[in-house]
């Protein structure tokens, strides 16, 4: 993950950089340690927490994590080290020396109890009523140390408000240990900022600028905070209870879209290893749990597609034939809900870089309320649309006020992975046991290029399937259809694609070698900003951008934990189904062609299709009153 | 200021309180080399007057060595310790031992920088200050090449804190000069390797910083005669409390409390604070103990408490500070202290079980192994210091807990 010299960062928080030798056989390279009486040899430079794992040796963290950089702040983590007079943090601390390492005596025991003991007197609630139940790194450290009372007292009251304001991310800082992971989270990974540590000694707690609600301030609502909290004291904003509502009321129509990323991770709240799909068992539950139909997001990404790609062809037409310098190139994708709250907010004035094209969720929303309560002859009044979907952000998505265009709320829920698993479980169902089954008619099964949209690069590799076929009447040039340059989890990527023999609606785009970049995490989208800025992008056609590391597969409403390797797994997950699938360019989907055929007659990116699939931004900025 | 007549300055010495003319120190040390400047310091074993005592010619060593680009030399005057005002009377009357400590160590160490952090309660001092560095830099004391040594150019600047009694933490006071949250960083890394804005920093106490002009002008073996064999020089104290005349003492390392009483004129006393609310609380029965690195360490701070004072009323404000000072980073110290406040008030109440007091007493001990800076590390001591020295009075004679 890029930690290294962000100036927003306090150096306290930065990890230490100790330059590791390249060599480690060199001299110097590696360094004999002992721990817990065992001689090892480690790297010079690695971590006692590293060292310790290396050699299978458990040590307790909570401020830690994977992605961020180091803390040192929960202190859990301590041992003792020949010589040192106190002890020292694991996580924090580089072996530069022969040290010798104790990490299980009395004098460790005890201070990790005690700072157990210390932060579960002010941890506000009750276990059994929380969401985070049996998977809260707090609990499982009180169990683990054998904490079985509140040795110094346990807080009975609240002592904070929570804050319900977002849309999407809901605070109970009654619950925060201050880890501070989600301060590193949005000002690190994320470069966002939005959360601080305020006032000091006794009354320090984890807020925003002066303290307003969420709501108020340039939270983007990626939710990659929730994702990295130990405890409870974020979550995201649950509205699965009126979903029961509308399921459990025969006037309503409900109807339910999944995304892909979900259904690669939701096996995870089942206790199934990440890297599993569950497309056909999920369909069957949620059936089983009531929803009238179920539909595939990857659909509307197939129409995304569509719209986007020929926005963008539209674009290059405009600059390249009518030389209009109007027109503003690299077109950036629309779809992450957090990168376009992102860009409203830092950047304003590039605005009209994006695609217009909405999302996936919103345009699946618009055509449910539309075409298809015309087709199924529902009154759209009487539909409840809900997205489940890998992301927090999408719940504010579907609550912007401009996201009507149906004559209704396009999307009345979004629902996180979390949530789905949570309203599965209740109704009594297994998930991993559910046979499998298909999507629903009329919008059926969709592509494979669709259903890649939930890893970074995703979007970009299906866009270039299509509109690389439609100008110049031929495949990709890459084996399988798999555009290997978009894959992976580089931070940015940048590849390009040269257009040769075009046919002849696109003559004009004639040996252009089509640059792309594909940059995921808001820190990289920082950069390709800044990029732009300098018009160190003036070659470059078109930009993915996710707002989550690792793009949907990541996302804040997946479930938790969340690392590197999880997230790896998950993509997998995603590009195995795509492979697996006959169907896989979107402009190759029956029921989009359809779609074309039967309602958006005028086709992509005509007056109607701009009236229900397209959208506006808006200029943010950074103060908001 | 004009109503202290003598600017509450009551004992002079032989090092810091005695006469120097400004530049004199840096003179000699620009006709030395670096490495004999370090020589003579190491040879005088001066070490940190903060309160920590690490050996000031090791810090200096270990930055001269480095081959970073830039380094920096930082005075920490962000005096904030109860009961302590020494840097005070140093930066008010002896400016110049302070600014040509600063130079010198500019030169020994190869930095062009030093900043001065002063306490944000001292703002007053600014002006004076200031002026007095115009002065140094029209004398060609700062500025570049310094008394024409070719290529040693300094210059200090002086940067006003904001009331954080955790700033005087030489690695949160680098974060505040950073312009971020005063908060200690994890260490290692060290400020002699990555320091102000990543580079090696020294960080040194105004009067630490004061004695190295007389070092020069003298020697290491002179300033050596003075004090004991581990702690050589002398020593400011900020006495303060049941004492006919509370001020700043010079005094050679060693004197016995029971000296000390003495020349302040205490009587009926009770207790000794040493070292201020994060050093411990001396009785009684051991005021034959020496102020010294190996005995008593002290930064300076003295607080004299008299047979009518109650012992649990100093705890439990020693405790408030502490629960408001934390920077409120690390669980030990964060919650921690509040406990042992907690229990400070349970004991003044009644309300306590001996079981629950000794169990915050083990909990001081895990404070102080376990916390991340030296403020949580020290914070515990007076509770554990009072509560075992006056357990009788506390608990017994002042009829706590037999309610």
């Amino acid at each position: 993950m890029a930690k290294e010299n962000n100036p927003r960062i306090p150096v306290s928080q930065q990890p230490f950089q100790v330059q590791k030798p390249e060599d480690t056989t060199a001299i110097g390279g590696t360094i004999s340690i002992e721990v817990n009486e065992k001689k090892v040899s480690v790297p010079f430079g690695t971590t006692i927490l590293e060292a310790c794992k290396e050699n299978q040796i458990h040590v307790p963290t909570l401020c830690h994590h994977p992605d961020l950089c180091v803390a040192g702040v929960c202190r859990i983590c301590v041992v003792e080290v020949d010589g040192m007079r106190t002890l020292q943090t694991a996580c924090t601390f580089p072996i530069t020396s022969p040290i010798k390492i104790h990490t299980s005596t009395p004098m460790v025991r005890k201070a990790r109890r005690h700072i157990i003991d210390l932060l579960l007197s002010e941890h506000y609630g009750e276990c059994y009523s929380c969401f985070r139940n049996e998977n809260c790194e707090l609990q499982t450290l009180a169990k683990e140390y054998g904490v079985d009372s509140y040795t110094f007292g346990h807080i009975t009251t609240p002592k904070f408000d929570v804050d319900r304001s977002s849309a999407s991310v809901v605070r109970d800082m009654n619950k925060c240990i201050l880890c501070k992971r989600c301060v590193r989270t949005c000002i690190d990974l994320q470069e966002v900022g939005c959360l601080e540590a305020l006032d000091r000694g006794h009354e320090t707690h984890v807020g925003t600028f002066l303290d307003k609600p969420l709501a108020e301030v340039i939270c983007i609502n990626c939710g990659q905070c929730i994702n990295r909290c130990p405890t409870g004291a974020l979550r995201a904003n649950d509205p699965s209870d009126q979903i029961w509502n509308a399921i459990d009321d025969p006037k309503k129509h409900v109807v339910i879209q999944t995304a892909p990323s979900p259904r690669a991770a939701i096996g995870e709240e089942f206790g199934i290893e990440p890297g599993h799909s569950f497309t056909g068992e999920l369909n069957s539950a949620l059936k089983r749990i009531g929803f009238d139909k179920v539909f595939d997001t990857n659909y509307t990404a197939d129409l995304t597609i569509i719209e986007e790609g020929t926005e963008l062809l539209n674009r290059l037409k405009k600059a390249l034939v009518d030389k209009d310098e109007s027109v503003k190139i690299p077109q950036f994708t629309s779809c992450s809900p957090g990168w376009i709250k992102f860009i409203e907010h830092f950047y304003p004035e590039y605005l009209d870089y994006l695609s217009t094209a909405k999302s996936p969720q919103q345009m699946f929303g618009a055509i449910t309320k539309t075409f298809y309560a015309q087709e199924a002859k529902i009154n759209p009044a009487d539909i409840v649309t809900v997205a489940l979907m890998p992301c927090s952000a999408k719940k504010f998505e579907c609550n912007r006020p401009e996201m009507d265009s149906s004559g209704f709320k396009d999307v009345d829920y979004g629902l996180t992975t979390r949530e789905m698993a949570k309203m599965i479980k209740e109704a009594g169902i297994f998930l991993p046991e559910m046979p499998k089954s298909h999507f629903d008619d009329p919008f059926g099964d969709a592509s494979g290029a669709g259903l890649i949209f939930g890893a970074t690069g995703g979007v970009m590799e299906a866009a270039l399937r299509t509109v690389y076929e439609l100008v110049t009447g031929r495949e990709v040039p890459f084996k399988n259809l798999n555009i290997t340059p978009c894959r992976g989890f580089e931070g940015i990527k940048q590849a390009s694609v040269k257009l040769e023999n075009c046919v002849d609606a696109y003559k004009f785009l004639e040996g252009v070698e089509v640059k792309f970049i594909v940059a995921h995490g808001t820190a990289n989208a920082t950069k390709v900003m800044e990029m732009l800025k300098k018009g160190e992008l003036n070659d470059v056609h078109f930009v993915e951008i996710m707002a989550c590391p690792g793009g949907c597969l990541g996302g804040g409403g997946q479930p938790i934990p969340t690392s590197e390797e999880i997230r790896t797994k998950r993509a997998q997950a995603i590009y195995a189904e795509d492979e697996s699938l006959e169907l896989r360019k979107s402009h190759e989907n029956p029921h989009v062609k359809l779609l074309y055929e039967k309602f958006l007659t005028e086709g992509p990116c005509s007056e109607k299709s701009h009236h229900l699939l397209h959208t506006h931004y808006t200029k943010r900025g950074k103060f908001i009153s | 200021m004009e109503n202290n007549l003598d600017n509450n300055k009551k004992r002079t010495g032989p090092v810091l309180f005695s006469k120097y003319t400004r530049g004199e120190g840096i003179k000699k040390a620009l006709a030395m080399p670096r490495e004999d400047v370090l020589f003579e310091l190491k040879s005088s074993g001066l070490k940190g007057r903060g309160g920590a005592g690490f050996p000031t010619s090791t810090k200096w060593m270990l930055v001269a060595a480095s081959t970073a680009s830039k380094k920096f030399i930082v005075c920490n005057a962000d005096e904030g310790e109860p009961g302590t005002f020494k840097d005070r009377v140093l930066l008010m009357e002896y400016p110049e031992l302070v600014f040509d400590g600063m130079v010198i160590a500019g030169y020994t160490i190869g930095a062009k920088t030093g900043i001065v952090y002063l306490r944000g309660e001292y703002e007053y001092l600014l002006l004076q200050l200031e002026e007095y560095l115009m002065k140094m830099r029209d004398d060609n004391l700062l500025g570049k090449n310094i008394l024409s040594k070719e290529g040693f150019d300094f210059d200090i600047s002086i940067r006003l804190g904001s009331g954080a009694y955790v700033c005087g933490e030489e690695t949160a006071l680098i974060e505040s000069l950073e312009g971020h949250r005063g908060e200690p960083r994890n260490r290692p890394p060290y400020p002699v390797n990555t320091g102000y804005l990543g580079f090696p920093t020294v960080v040194n106490n105004v009067e630490t910083l004061a004695s190295v002009p007389h070092i020069m002008q003298k020697g290491g073996d002179w300033f050596r005669l003075i004090g004991t064999d581990k702690s050589t020089g002398s020593k400011l104290l900020s006495i303060s409390g049941d004492c006919e005349k509370p001020g700043v003492y010079e005094i050679p390392w060693g004197t016995t409390i029971t000296e000390l009483l003495q020349f302040v004129g205490a009587q009926n006393t009770k207790a000794v604070q040493v070292g201020g609310a994060s050093g411990i609380c001396i009785p009684k029965r051991n005021f034959d103990r020496h102020l010294a690195y190996e005995d008593i360490a002290t930064g300076g701070s003295i607080i004299i408490f008299n047979e009518s004072r109650d012992m649990l009323h100093v705890l439990q404000n020693f405790m408030e500070f502490f629960v408001e000072e934390s920077c409120g980073q690390c669980t030990p110290c964060r919650i921690g202290n509040t406990k042992l406040l907690e229990g400070v008030k349970m004991i003044r109440s009644g309300e306590f079980t001996f079981s629950y007091i000794n169990a915050l007493k083990d909990l001081g001990k895990s404070m102080q192994v376990a916390s991340k800076c030296g403020l949580g590390q020290s914070s515990p001591n007076a509770f554990i210091s009072i509560l075992e020295n006056f357990k009788d009075e506390i608990f017994f004679h002042n009829g706590y807990g037999r309610k």
